[in-house]
């Protein structure tokens, strides 16, 4: 095997060249011949009744095609949620319709309730300006708390605000309140984990095509898989036959959850093409991103932690509310839920948990999964009442965790929130980050910023994540409505090169490069012989797509089983050719030979006789040399780390720098470690930009404040340090071939607490009796805590 | 509407706009050069930084009109005339400083024009000159990494890709 191109080798990006040159295809630089653009009407108050919507002037409009209302819509389907989520009292979740324009009420600000199309872009927007709604406002439900209280309902039709009020695991609610109760110390910490937008670089976009000869469609776009887009839009939107839907996610700008789901502009524009026979795009600007793509996290949490007199954990409980906003995007409700609660356990033996969750209906965008989704939140609520707690028994805030981690020898590990740990050394990964963070030289550090007029802190982290989601039976039981297995098709041509269809799309993650390392390394083949094909419905196998950390575990998984299905279709090829029987045939390095003799074929010669089978016996072997997987896992994959994060705090202002960011973690087998480590940049980047600079803010109208990268605080290249990663502790994953668990939300995850706990120290350093401040730790929110304290 | 005539990537053009047209809907839809992208539609993220007369400028915020005349160079005519990356475009590919690779494009447009003013910046520099350019999957540190490198510089201190 060539060492350069297989598992654990990093071959720089092949996908790179294309973007580097501007060569890349995402979806608004594709254009078709005779093409028109739609734009979208657009609430501008955030609850009312649509009382009229007159398009009498904006039809007459110069280049206006075509006008679309809720109207329009009212007889097909709306945009379902994946998840079905049981309340305590076993009553299932409200799930209000989602039209794929708003009918009778508008629910947030930038619900779309019309649609112009137009030869261009601009005569779509100037159309769209003619329109007349007659919409009459109503109070704007906006805060979770009110919500839940009051009598104003996001959906008249539910008669409530409440989504679902769910308990995990419900059979533990007394054993814990009880624990809690009778413990010798017990740690409480109110906390928000603030609604962020995911804000990929590229903005949605979505163009159809309809040919009406053969009743077919085409959808280019912005998506994170193709397959479950088509699937939603055919059998619960608008009913076309997935036969004659080819949905395309060429080049993808970014996602990080945001693109997972059916959005209904994909709907409007399909609707569109057939109406007027021709194709139909629609490109996102920025402030219709903000108003419109699915925001994440947005929860106000109650956590306790209950300790023995040791610091024994004996119980966590959580109170959350988990704002979903006015419908339910896709994944919104198992989010909050068994992406959160089974996470509540942590990296530790305690033996009790309960996590409340009141999904809360708001007229604000919808909320789902972004980058880490649910456990995020989980890794945030249990890793800052843990440093709470260190402090108020005067404990060290890392001693406190390795005295509860789950310890080696205990895998599989059965948490007490139900998920079972395959492995781990969450010791080793603390030694690790000790070392990697040097930690012995803090209090020097510490004594120069103070010199500085500084102070300094340090935060620390222990997280755990479910990933390579996800075993379809368990899921299923869950609540889930699909499956949430991969698929992958291995194509050995002719000529002996490869082609691989898989179920997983690459909008970031390098799957172009990775994926083929792994059909090298068990083909013993050159990497740069084989070639990743994905987004394309029409040419790939039914994957469920990227999102969760899954797509080496789960997809990756696939191409090994197809692969493997090649080598046992090519032995016996092989043994035709070599005149023996398939087992006496030996595989290595690209190799096939007879045992006990000197006779070999190679693996481009067995390729060029599947194809060319003059002399097959027909009974015993078909031609060609192509196999299908699809890998359902058994388990959950669960990466985990340890985190450092040093910060400055300018007492006199309350500016938080992070001055050293060390993430050490557990991802079990490494396929390509140029892009881990990169994937963890990323996640960093995220992580620390929600705990010190980013939020979404709604007013009490329900006005969205920063609707544009004026006003909402992305990190900058100056806002963020180098990043020290390391991923040497590695266990592997017991459960899929490639012994991998998942690299993409980890920063994300691990990166917040880390961060909070980091500036709670430098200020507690500098006497300031603060013991938590609500992300993002701005300037203004550190320097109030200074001042209350 | 208005005939404008530029040279793009050296090649002269031209093509009739109205007076609201965009550089960056000019080098998208009229000349199908579609390497420069929109991101926003304030002028912050800097995915479509072009070249006009030699300077960095967010083509989002430039009429088509007013670069009537104009060189304009775009992330299509950066490579060497091989057809190979440039030492900028190579020092991305080296040290993994794209994903995605949407920010991309004004990113490397950026880094130029940093490169053209201070051939050898220091990390903090790099930074700051980046103020206008927005990437939501690095976090940064591999285009930092990767612009220190195209300066000739040793980055061999900074923690590895």
């Amino acid at each position: 095997m060539p060492k350069d191109t297989g598992i654990g080798a990093a071959p720089k990006r092949r996908e790179d060249v294309r973007f580097l040159t501007g060569t890349g295809q995402y979806s608004d630089d594709i254009s078709l011949v005779n093409q028109a653009s739609a734009v979208f009407a657009r609430s501008n108050v955030a609850n009312g009744v649509i009382k009229s919507i007159d398009t009498t002037a904006a039809a007459a409009m110069p280049g206006v095609l075509a006008i679309f209302t809720g109207e329009d819509f009212v007889e097909v389907g709306g945009n379902p949620a994946g998840w079905l989520i049981n309340s305590r009292d076993g009553e299932p979740m409200k799930e209000p319709k989602r039209p794929v324009l708003a009918h009778g009420k508008v629910r947030h600000v930038g619900d779309a309730y019309a649609a112009v199309i137009a030869e261009t872009v601009e005569q779509a927007k100037d159309a769209v300006e003619a329109i007349e709604a007659d919409i009459e406002e109503l109070p704007a439900v906006i805060n979770m708390k009110d919500a839940l209280a009051g009598s104003n309902y996001v959906h008249d039709e539910i008669e409530t605000n409440q989504c679902f009020d769910w308990g995990w695991i419900e059979d533990n609610r007394a054993a814990t309140d009880e624990a809690i109760k009778n413990a010798h110390h017990v740690t409480t910490l109110d906390l928000v984990n603030n609604r962020l937008v995911p804000n990929a670089m590229e903005p949605r976009c979505s163009m159809a095509n309809y040919n009406a000869a053969m009743d077919e469609y085409t959808l280019y776009t912005t998506s994170q898989n193709p397959h479950l887009t088509r699937l939603l839009i055919s059998a619960f939107v608008l009913g076309i036959p997935e036969n004659k839907l080819t949905v395309i996610a060429p080049d993808v700008g970014g996602g990080f959850g945001s693109k997972i789901y059916h959005y209904g502009e994909e709907a409007l524009v399909l609707a569109a093409a057939k109406k007027l026979k021709r194709p139909v795009k629609w490109t996102s600007d920025r402030t219709e991103a903000f108003l419109t793509d699915a925001h994440g996290r947005d929860h106000v949490t109650t956590i306790e932690l209950a300790m023995d007199k040791e610091g024994n954990f004996l119980a966590f409980r959580t109170e959350t509310m988990a704002n979903v906003g006015a419908y339910l995007s896709n994944f919104s409700t198992a989010t909050p839920t068994f992406l959160h609660g089974t996470l509540m356990a942590g990296n530790y033996t305690v033996p009790l948990v309960y996590v409340n969750v009141k999904a809360v209906f708001t007229n604000t965008a919808p909320v789902d999964a972004y980058r880490g989704a649910g456990r995020p939140e989980a890794t945030y609520s249990i890793e800052r009442v843990i440093d709470k707690a260190a402090r108020e028994i005067g404990m060290d805030p890392i001693e406190l965790r390795r005295k509860n981690f789950v310890k080696p020898d205990q895998y599989p590990f059965g948490s007490a929130a139900g998920l079972e740990y395959d492995s781990g050394n969450y010791d080793a990964l603390m030694d690790k980050m000790e070392d990697v963070a040097d930690l012995a030289g803090f209090d020097a550090r510490r004594a120069a910023s103070e010199a500085k007029g500084l102070l300094r802190g340090r935060g620390v982290n222990a997280y755990i994540e479910a990933c390579g989601i996800a075993p379809s039976n368990l899921v299923g039981i869950l609540g889930s409505r699909v499956g949430l297995y991969d698929a992958s098709t291995v194509r050995v041509n002719a000529t002996g090169n490869i082609s691989v269809m898989v179920g997983a799309h690459s909008h970031g993650q390098g799957h172009e490069t990775a994926f083929p390392q792994i059909v090298a390394e068990l083909l013993g083949v050159d990497a740069a012989s084989v070639d990743i094909v994905h987004g394309d419905t029409s040419k790939i196998p039914f994957g469920m797509g990227t999102y969760g950390s899954r797509s080496l575990a789960v997809c990756g998984s696939a191409i090994v089983r197809a692969t493997e299905k090649i080598i046992v279709k090519a032995k016996k090829i092989a043994a035709h050719m070599l005149e023996t029987t398939d087992s006496e045939v030996e595989f290595n390095d690209g190799v096939f030979s007879a045992v006990g003799t000197n006779k070999t074929v190679s693996f481009g010669d067995v390729a060029l006789k599947a194809y060319i089978p003059h002399d097959f016996p027909i009974d015993a072997i078909e031609p060609g040399l192509e196999e299908t997987a699809f890998y359902d896992p058994a388990n959950f994959t669960y990466p985990s780390g340890a985190y450092c994060c040093e910060v400055e705090v300018d007492p006199e202002t309350g500016k938080v720098t992070v001055e050293r960011m060390t993430a050490v973690d557990d991802f079990g087998n490494i396929v390509n470690p140029m892009i881990v480590t990169g994937q963890v940049h990323g996640g960093l980047g995220q992580g620390i930009g929600q705990a010190l600079l980013e939020n979404t803010v709604y007013d009490e109208t329900g006005q969205l404040l920063n609707a544009s990268y004026m006003d909402y605080t992305m990190p900058r290249a100056d806002d963020l340090p180098f990043y020290a990663v390391d991923h040497s502790q590695g266990t592997a994953c017991t459960h899929n071939p490639l012994g991998v668990k998942g690299c993409g939300e980890a920063g994300a995850i691990g990166s917040p607490p880390t961060v909070v706990n980091a500036v709670i120290d430098a200020l507690q350093s500098g006497g300031n009796n603060v013991t938590h401040i609500d992300m993002p730790v701005s300037p203004l929110n550190v320097w109030t805590a200074i001042q209350n304290a | 509407m208005t005939k404008v005539t530029m040279t793009v990537n050296g090649k002269a053009v031209s093509g009739t706009v109205e007076g609201r047209t965009l550089l960056t809907s000019f080098l998208r839809e009229d000349l199908h050069l579609t390497g420069t992208h929109v991101g926003c539609d304030t002028s912050q993220c800097g995915a479509c930084v072009v070249h006009v007369n030699g300077k960095a400028v967010k083509s989002c915020t430039m009429f088509a009109i007013e670069a009537d005349g104009a060189e304009v160079s775009t992330i299509e005519g950066q490579a060497n005339e091989d057809g190979s990356l440039n030492a900028i475009q190579a020092a991305f590919q080296e040290h993994h400083g794209l994903q995605c690779g949407f920010c991309t494009p004004g990113m490397v447009m950026t880094a130029a024009s940093l490169l053209k003013e201070n051939p050898k910046p220091t990390v903090n520099e790099v930074r700051n000159h980046l103020e206008g350019n927005l990437c939501r999957c690095t976090g940064y540190h591999n285009i930092i990494k990767a612009i220190m490198a195209a300066s000739g510089q040793d980055v061999s201190a900074i923690a590895a890709e």
